[in-house]
């Protein structure tokens, strides 16, 4: 089994029952374990947007093209490479107590956190930024005693004007690019 | 107009040309099967297993080239398609699954005859779908005919609910269908058409991999002006038989596990292959990391996520192999490879892969060579799974485009019987040779009373060496011959034959093959020949298993005894 990696794959999707389970059923086959998933309306009408983080080896590839063969699947993209901006979205729960409170409010401020909710004993946080972001205030708030978080998953798109899932012609012919020439013809296990 | 759900799929079969539907009723279908006798134009085959219907539906697809449509009601009739399904789905063949479901309201309650069948087929069609209002019935219907058929083609299935096929609705019959994520023929780039023509008149040891793909786009004439006008020899992988004709000059038979040593050792010395609609499979290529290691790969396949998949191909040719042949055949200048072509014809004549041994034993190669002889190759075979299949790839060289009808990628046993029904009603004329294992065969052989019931002349070659040949064979080589389970104590096959009211013969002599191949063909009607062939005959040539190309292991040679093989 090669290294496994996180990919980040947008698509672009009908906005169906079912549709979610036939794209989780490919990752599933190939055991391939699906870290965080983000879905939401696109900017099309019927057509909903999803980012998924994925661990899995150089076979990601062919997980993509063939969930592009998907009929409910109208683009599909692995932008692990590309030049892109990705956030997430966590809310903190987090103990509080009268004397540590200012303290807590000094690393919400430091990273542009929000204070949502305050009670007697607690604080809800809301926290949005690259994942690494998150897990690094996660380890600092872990000392006051975290009692829940809840993470949103990642969320990409390319930087640029260009379309994070472009047009289907430039599409179709994209997967040539992943097999230059001159290599040898085949992967060495 | 306002129809019923169940009116509205029969409008939509007859508006698709669909003329068969193999099946079984039950609770769920039966508003469908209701108004059945008001459609004649839709002839329903009864069947006798919900597998054998999807088989059926399978070889009536392959011999027809249309789409196949089986029926099942819901639960255990759609769970019981589910294996002919999945054949059809690793084996590319176009049909649509029509199953019922229970009333809406109960759906997802666990029903009486509940299956969630779009979940559990999920993997294993092409699309599904679960049609829940009447109103968008016109649409699914359209659409699955056009998914299972277009691109690489697949199965595609319908689940409707008890309830819908009763809900009126107004019918209004598509004109065009949107579907933006379905884009079934890709288009080769012409850099790369151009690059493999270079590639192909640079090359001094091509080979041609013909694939199923080749007989699904019928690139027959075209794969033939290829291999023609250039001196390309071909080999053709199981599903890839008879895209090219077996006795040409040209044509080296099948690869991989069980094809010829010499198309092994060919592959594995050429410096181009020339892969046409074919899928690189682990039957083909043996241990991957050693396949072709000397060879530059073209790679023409309608679907993109089959370039690359196993092998990288040097250039990836994406898009239909008739039209991908057409754009290349103009570009490929004419060569004589004398040198390459006299190689392969001494490795051909150095090893054996396919000769008879001369005995007076009854072998299971000799029933299918006299089948081939006396046919003269001009029928359709269809076969089972397992070592008679094997045989028959080997000692049937097909002339005739299209006449093998087996099943390659998913290995189902029992295949032989409905596949037969199917490519018999597909090609009503025609003599179709159904080859059967004796454990194959038991697997399926409820339906000949389908066969007795709607007058197929089908003649069954049951190649009965008392075992699961095969896996007897395995145990044999890699198990220390210790024989699980693989011996088979048989029923007799002529009684049996009988009691469906179909003529049976047994053979047990070797003298007698030729006239009891002879009797079946004169027979008017359906024949069951029980072949009682040698127990402990051995499948060759054979690359034990993880094992590579280079490594395969021949025919033994039985010097004094040898006849000359027929290729």
């Amino acid at each position: 089994m090669r290294e496994l990696r996180k990919h980040i794959i947008i698509a672009l999707v009908e906005d169906k029952p079912g549709v979610l389970n036939r794209i989780a059923s490919k990752w599933r086959q190939r055991g391939f374990n699906i870290e965080s998933l983000a879905v939401g309306h696109s900017e099309t009408a019927g057509l909903s947007r999803m980012t998924f983080v994925v661990d899995a080896n150089t076979d990601a590839d062919q997980v993509v093209k063939q969930l592009d063969k998907l009929v409910d699947v109208v683009e599909i993209r692995d932008i692990s490479d590309e030049n892109t901006i990705s956030r997430e979205l966590a809310l903190i729960k987090v103990k509080a107590t009268a004397e540590n409170r200012s303290l807590i409010i000094e690393i919400v401020n430091i990273f542009r956190a929000d204070i949502i909710d305050v009670g007697p004993e607690s604080l809800i946080i809301e926290v949005t930024g690259p994942d690494d972001k998150i897990d690094a205030m996660f380890n600092l708030l872990k000392d006051y005693g975290v009692v829940e978080i809840v993470r949103t998953g990642r969320v990409a798109l390319l930087r640029g004007v260009a379309s994070s899932t472009p047009g289907l012609h430039e599409l179709a012919e994209e997967p040539f690019e992943r097999y230059p020439e001159g290599e040898t013809p085949y992967s060495s296990d | 107009m306002e129809l019923t759900g169940a009116q509205m799929i029969c409008e939509c079969l007859v508006r698709e040309g669909v003329e068969y539907i193999f099946g079984i009723p039950g609770g769920a279908t039966l508003p469908f099967y209701d108004l059945l006798p008001q459609y004649p134009q839709l002839k329903h085959i009864l069947v006798r297993h919900e597998q054998v219907a999807a088989h059926a539906a399978d070889g009536y697809a392959r011999a027809s080239g249309k789409v196949g449509v089986c029926c099942a009601t819901s639960g255990p009739g759609a769970t019981n398609l589910v294996t002919g399904i999945a054949n059809a789905w690793l084996d590319s063949v176009p049909i649509v699954a029509l199953t019922g479901e229970v009333v809406r309201g109960l759906v997802g309650r666990d029903g009486f005859q509940e299956a969630d069948i779009t979940g559990i087929t999920l993997p294993v069609t092409k699309h599904n779908y679960l049609a829940l209002d009447a109103a968008d019935l016109p649409r699914i219907m359209r659409e699955a005919f056009y998914i299972a058929f277009t691109g690489r083609p697949g199965p595609v299935l319908i689940d409707i609910p008890r309830d819908v096929f009763q809900q009126k609705a107004e019918f209004v019959y598509p004109e065009k269908m949107e579907m933006r994520g379905y884009r079934p023929v890709p288009q080769p780039d012409r850099e790369h058409i151009d690059r493999a023509a270079e590639l192909i008149n640079e090359s001094k040891q091509p080979l041609i991999l013909a694939g199923h793909g080749v007989i699904i786009s019928q690139a027959y004439e075209e794969l033939r002006e290829l291999a023609e006008k250039d001196n390309i020899p071909v080999i053709t992988t199981l599903l890839g038989i008879s895209s090219f004709p077996g006795s040409h000059r040209l044509c080296l038979g099948m690869p991989g596990m069980h094809g010829m040593y010499w198309n092994n050792m060919a592959i594995s010395e050429c410096d181009l292959l020339i892969a046409i609609g074919m899928r690189f499979d682990d039957r083909v290529t043996g241990r991957l990391r050693d396949f072709a290691p000397n060879a530059k790969v073209i790679h023409i396949d309608i679907d993109p996520a089959e370039i690359g998949k196993n092998v990288r191909p040097t250039v990836p040719l994406q898009g239909d192999a008739k039209a991908v042949l057409k754009e290349l055949n103009r570009q490929v200048e004419s060569r004589e490879r004398e040198e390459w072509l006299a190689h392969l014809e001494e490795l051909r004549r150095e090893h054996p892969s396919i000769t008879i041994r001369e005995t007076d034993n009854l072998l299971p190669q000799y029933v299918i060579k006299t089948i081939y002889e006396a046919s003269k190759g001009n029928c359709s075979v269809v076969t089972g799974v397992g070592q008679h299949q094997m045989w028959a790839a080997q000692f049937f060289w097909f002339d005739k485009p299209n006449s093998l009808f087996t099943a390659g990628g998913l290995g189902p046993m029992g295949f032989e019987v409905p596949a037969a029904i199917g490519v018999q009603i597909a090609r009503p004329g025609e003599l179709v040779w159904s080859i059967c294992g004796d454990g194959s065969f038991q697997m399926t052989l409820q339906d000949l009373i389908t066969v007795t019931i709607n007058d197929l002349p089908i003649k069954f070659a049951i190649i009965n060496n008392g075992h699961l040949g095969m896996v007897r064979q395995w145990q044999h080589l890699f198990y220390r011959d210790n024989l699980v389970a693989t011996p088979l104590k048989n029923p007799d096959f002529v009684k049996i034959a009988e009691a469906y009211d179909i003529l049976g013969i047994r053979v047990t002599d070797k003298h007698l093959v030729e006239a009891a191949v002879y009797r079946a063909m004169e027979h008017p009607g359906p024949v069951v020949i029980d072949f009682q062939v040698q127990k402990d005959e051995n499948l060759y040539p054979m690359v034990p298993p993880g094992a590579a190309l280079q490594e395969t292991m021949d025919l033994p040679k039985y010097e004094e005894e040898r006849v000359v093989a027929h290729a």
